[in-house]
């Protein structure tokens, strides 16, 4: 066999070696630096009234999932069938965190969607969604009842990621 | 050598001169139309070359936004929620350009009126997805929490 | 219950694709005619399943069955049914099932138009064509499977990206699917004559109409995306050198060498092995391009969502394809006989030069789209190359192309006399560099490019036509006066002229366009080469699923009203999308090209975008013609009467064959 006739082979591996590197740097899989951290405070409206204000103090004590969400956002309908599943499970709370969104919209959305959620942050500047380092909707935290950011996940969520990602965590009892 | 060796040899020898001509070609080319990227932060510790033309990624500021009226220049300022770098464009935005958008813009440093670094964009990029995030920026903006996250534990 | 029966016509049609791609080719190598003859059935078995399961998914969206994840993620109630038929392809899941499905027709379409050619051969190709359908039906299956349910439905989908409402887009993706899936063809062909280990210029001259057709519906579909993004991306690009162009256009590239070296060793028996790693190439290029546009590898303005499972499932299979291509190709080349001697001036050279600066230009494009990955790979650093990179080494690589390109037509095969060919060209050389200098001298600021694009445009059309007009004077017969030329050369000629054409146009645009972002108040107007844009203002309207602002545009010549252009900025209500709408006045020599920027202020003031672009339709009637050409080229009759000829003869041997068949096994049994 002459050497030549390997040469497209050859060139073909090292080109399918240097694809192979570039696959699943995907910058939504690395760890947040909050996780095992404090959740960042807040003080927000809330969504269905804004008189009534919401702090992270507030909800020491309850161990609870934060869904970042906004209804300009498609990926968050795709989620919300499981986010509504998940709240009526009823095993842990869903608070949401209405996120860079207009109140009239969000609220449109909810009645039209359905609303799972315990209470709705209003984040209409998106400050409080920076804070958490959110870099799109839809994200969710799993927030203990001490404040601590036990996980995060980034895009929509469903069974096999919550198993994967939030379930473990569960397992433990909460603080209190 | 025989007459066919020898227009073989020659022929062999154009295409060899050819192709490294070419390779060297495309290697010059390449040098200089290669973009670098680049984040707030790393403008504001000196890592950009003065004078050179890059990208410069991150989240446009809530509220940077402005406009003079009657022509086409636009400020904003781009961070990465440790540092930021204010920017100005003429012409413009793309649809999916928006306060607390992940965005791309492309041009050079240069030293502003009061002396501040300004980024002169020559094209702001923004993908046509609400949800997408610009792989660099998101880098960008990771890397910034770390060294905030650090410089907070210190 | 109709989506699972989709799916589950989908796991038939893998059951199918496999027994296709095992039994015929085992058969071939042994020799068992019944194995062999189980190809066909088995090809129109699995073509079958799987246009029921596109039917399936076509039925799902235009019934707005929101129970399927892909209708509802795609799809919305308002959306209008053209383009909910059209959605089916619009995003990954759908647009891989079309993949496998316009796979599978060609398979077909191979299996029926193959009775001519032998059995073994054949069984063998549609045997590899079985292999590719098995891989895309996996990767479908595994990966990407468009049939998955969403209990309880939801009320109402997310709808079609806005990007994608739109005619051009409907009919892009098929072309250009069909197009790169085409050149599986070539690759089956080239594969099925290294394994049977007798590689001569019968495969070529079989798999030449089939190459021709699949790299017309590449050019095309090409070019329909180019047009689509011209007028729906609103700011009036025809080409960005973007990753995901890049990958429609390598195996282009690819596949224009390989249409010219099929020539010639369809004609002459030279460039064997180099055919059949160009079939190769082409094919591998295709698949690298859905590597590149659905891994997530690259960034570009219109990849797919990024998933690293795909990219590692689509890379495998890339692996397992070509590299095994390549090593078989390794182990067979040795065998091949060279054949065809030819001197240093002859067709066969030309079509050399061509072929090496096609593949060159090839190359270029895959490392100036791979060069941000070798970059990270060896910790340059984040890099991004521009698109001057791309224009000028194509500019260096195409202009050799160009000139020598005209000649191919004139010089003899085996060889030639050069100075005959360049003095018979003298005169068309001189008229195209006046037509080259000309407008340089009245107008002053055009480039080198532009004098060069120019005289190389007018040069291609001019010796293109000098040559129909020689053939035409020495051939006997002519047929309404017109040069009885065999189809295959006409469209070859048609293909060339096309280039002509397509030159000019690129050349026109990007020296000669006039590319403006204003201010304007209403009332008030702009001047862009003697048009005058007259901002008149700006309306509301409602679409079916999107409000808009209309803006109202007067433009006039001279003081006379030419057109009236009315762009929008549309907020399509699910999902809140911006959207720009240009407003487009075509005409053959130029393009008025208005879009609306944003409002800058209270008083009614936007930022809009006028153009004048010069000679742009001739890009994408260059590539019309070349598409044309490629077509008439694949039904030459040659192709056919020698088919019909091979069909006769078979019958022949058939029928006083079949009594020598059973003689042959009588000593065996015996």
């Amino acid at each position: 066999m002459k050497l030549t006739l390997l040469l497209p082979l050859l060139a073909f591996v090292a080109l399918g070696v240097l694809l192979k590197s570039g696959i699943g740097k995907d910058p939504t899989l690395v760890p947040s630096p909050l996780i095992a951290k404090p959740a960042p405070a807040f003080d927000l409206p809330l969504l269905a009234d804004q008189e009534q204000r919401l702090t992270r103090d507030d909800l020491l004590g309850t161990r609870y999932l934060l869904n970042v969400w906004g209804s300009w956002c498609p990926a968050c309908q795709v989620e919300h069938p499981y986010i509504t599943e998940l709240a009526e499970g009823g095993e842990l709370p869903v608070y949401g965190l209405n996120w860079k969104d207009e109140a009239g919209e969000a609220k449109r959305w909810l009645d039209y969607f359905g609303n799972p959620y315990r209470a709705n942050l209003y984040d209409p500047s998106g400050r409080t969604g920076i804070d958490f380092g959110v870099y799109g909707a839809p994200e969710t935290f799993l927030i203990d009842a001490d404040g601590t950011v036990l996980a995060k996940h980034v895009g929509p969520l469903d069974a096999q990621i919550f198993a994967e990602t939030f379930a473990p965590l569960l397992t433990a009892e909460p603080e209190s | 050598m025989t007459p066919t060796r020898k227009r073989r040899l020659y022929a062999v020898l154009a295409i060899a001169v050819g192709v490294s001509g070419a390779v060297a070609l495309a290697l010059t080319a390449l040098n200089d139309n290669m973009l670098f990227f680049f984040s707030p932060a790393e403008v504001h510790a000196g890592e950009v070359p003065s004078g050179s033309n890059f990208r410069l990624g991150g989240m446009v500021l809530d509220g940077s936004v402005s406009r003079t009226p009657g022509d086409l220049k636009v400020r904003f300022v781009l961070t990465d929620y440790n540092k930021s770098v204010p920017v100005e464009f003429e012409g413009i935005l793309p649809d999916l350009f928006r306060e607390g958008q992940g965005i791309i813009a492309q041009g050079a440093l240069s030293t502003g009126a009061s002396g501040e670094q300004v980024f002169i964009a020559s094209e702001v990029l923004a993908k046509h997805d609400e949800t997408y995030m610009p792989p660099e920026v998101a880098d960008a903006l990771k890397k910034a929490e770390e060294a905030k996250e650090a410089a907070g534990d210190s | 219950m109709i989506p699972e029966l989709g799916q589950f016509a989908l796991i038939l049609a893998l059951a199918m694709a496999v027994i296709q791609g095992t039994l015929p080719i085992f058969g071939a190598q042994m020799g068992k005619t019944t194995w062999m003859n189980v190809a066909r059935p088995a090809a129109f078995g699995q073509a079958t399943f799987v246009t029921i399961a596109l039917a399936v998914l076509t039925y799902a969206f235009v019934t707005q069955d929101f129970s399927v994840v892909y209708v509802a993620q795609n799809s919305n109630l308002l959306l209008p049914i053209p383009y909910r038929v059209s959605a089916v392809w619009g995003a990954h899941e759908g647009s891989l099932l079309l993949w496998v499905w316009i796979l599978a027709v060609w398979t077909v379409a191979v299996a029926l138009f193959s009775r001519s050619q032998p059995d073994g051969f054949i069984a063998r190709v549609i045997g590899v064509m079985g292999w590719i359908s098995v891989g895309f039906l996996l990767f479908t299956l595994l990966t990407s499977n468009p049939f998955l349910r969403h209990v309880p439905a939801l009320p109402d989908g997310n709808d079609l990206n806005p990007l994608l409402q739109d005619p051009g887009l409907i009919i892009h993706p098929p072309m250009l699917y069909t197009g790169y899936v085409g050149f599986s063809v070539a690759f089956a062909f080239a594969i099925a004559a290294l394994l049977e280990g007798r590689v001569d210029s019968r495969w070529v001259r079989w798999s030449r109409p089939w190459t021709n057709v699949a790299w017309a519906f590449l050019t095309i579909g090409i070019a329909l995306g180019s047009w689509w993004a011209y007028y729906e991306l609103g700011w009036g690009g025809w080409w960005f050198w973007d990753p995901v162009e890049n990958a429609s256009f390598m195996p282009w590239l690819a596949g224009t060498a390989l249409i010219h070296s099929q020539a010639v060793t369809d004609k002459r028996g030279a460039f064997k092995s180099w055919t059949i790693l160009l079939a190769i190439s082409a094919f591998s290029l295709s698949l690298l391009g859905t590597f590149l546009v659905r891994s997530g590898v690259l960034t570009s303005v219109h990849a797919f969502a990024s998933d690293p499972e795909r990219g590692m499932f689509i890379l495998g299979f890339l692996f397992v394809l070509c590299g095994g291509a390549l090593l078989l190709y390794a182990i067979r080349a040795p065998g091949i006989a060279t054949g065809g001697q030819f001197s240093t001036v002859s067709r066969e050279t030309a079509l050399l030069t061509n072929n090496l600066f096609m593949a060159g230009s090839a190359a270029m494009v895959l490392v100036g789209t791979l060069y941000p990955l070798i970059a990270e790979a060896a910790g340059w650093g984040k890099i991004s190359v521009g698109p001057p990179y791309f224009g000028l080494m194509f500019f260096i690589l195409m202009a050799p192309i160009i000139l020598l390109m005209p000649y191919g037509p004139f010089t003899r095969w085996r060889s030639d006399n050069a100075g005959r060919l360049v003095r018979d060209s003298l005169p068309l050389l001189a008229v195209s560099v006046v037509a080259g200098v000309a407008p340089w001298i009245v107008w002053q600021d055009l480039s080198i490019r532009g004098v060069l694009g120019l005289a190389g445009g007018i040069w291609v059309m001019a010796m293109t036509i000098k040559y129909l007009l020689h053939v035409n004077r020495s051939a006997k017969s002519r047929w309404l006066g017109m040069p009885r030329l065999s189809r295959a050369a006409l469209g070859m000629l048609l293909a060339h002229l096309g280039v002509g054409v397509f030159l000019i146009g690129v050349t026109m645009v990007e020296t000669r366009g006039i590319e403006k972002d204003v201010a304007m108040k209403p009332g008030e107007s702009f001047e862009a080469n003697g048009y005058d844009f007259q901002f008149l203002g700006v309306n509301r309207v409602d679409g079916p699923n999107y409000q808009a602002d209309q803006g109202v545009f007067s433009v006039s010549r001279g003081g006379d009203v030419i057109a009236e252009l009315r762009p929008e900025k549309r907020g399509y209500s699910r999902g809140g999308q911006i959207m720009t709408e240009a407003a487009i006045d075509p005409g053959l020599t130029r393009d008025l090209y208005v879009s609306l920027g944003e409002p800058l202020d209270e008083t009614g003031s936007w930022a809009v975008r006028v153009y004048f672009k010069p000679f742009i339709r001739w890009i994408w009637l260059g590539a019309l013609m070349m598409m044309a050409g490629g077509m008439l080229a694949a039904s030459d009759q040659r192709y056919f009467r020698e088919a019909a000829a091979a069909r006769k003869a078979r019958a022949a041997a058939q029928g006083d064959g079949e009594p020598a068949a059973q003689g042959d096994e009588a000593p065996a049994a015996a």
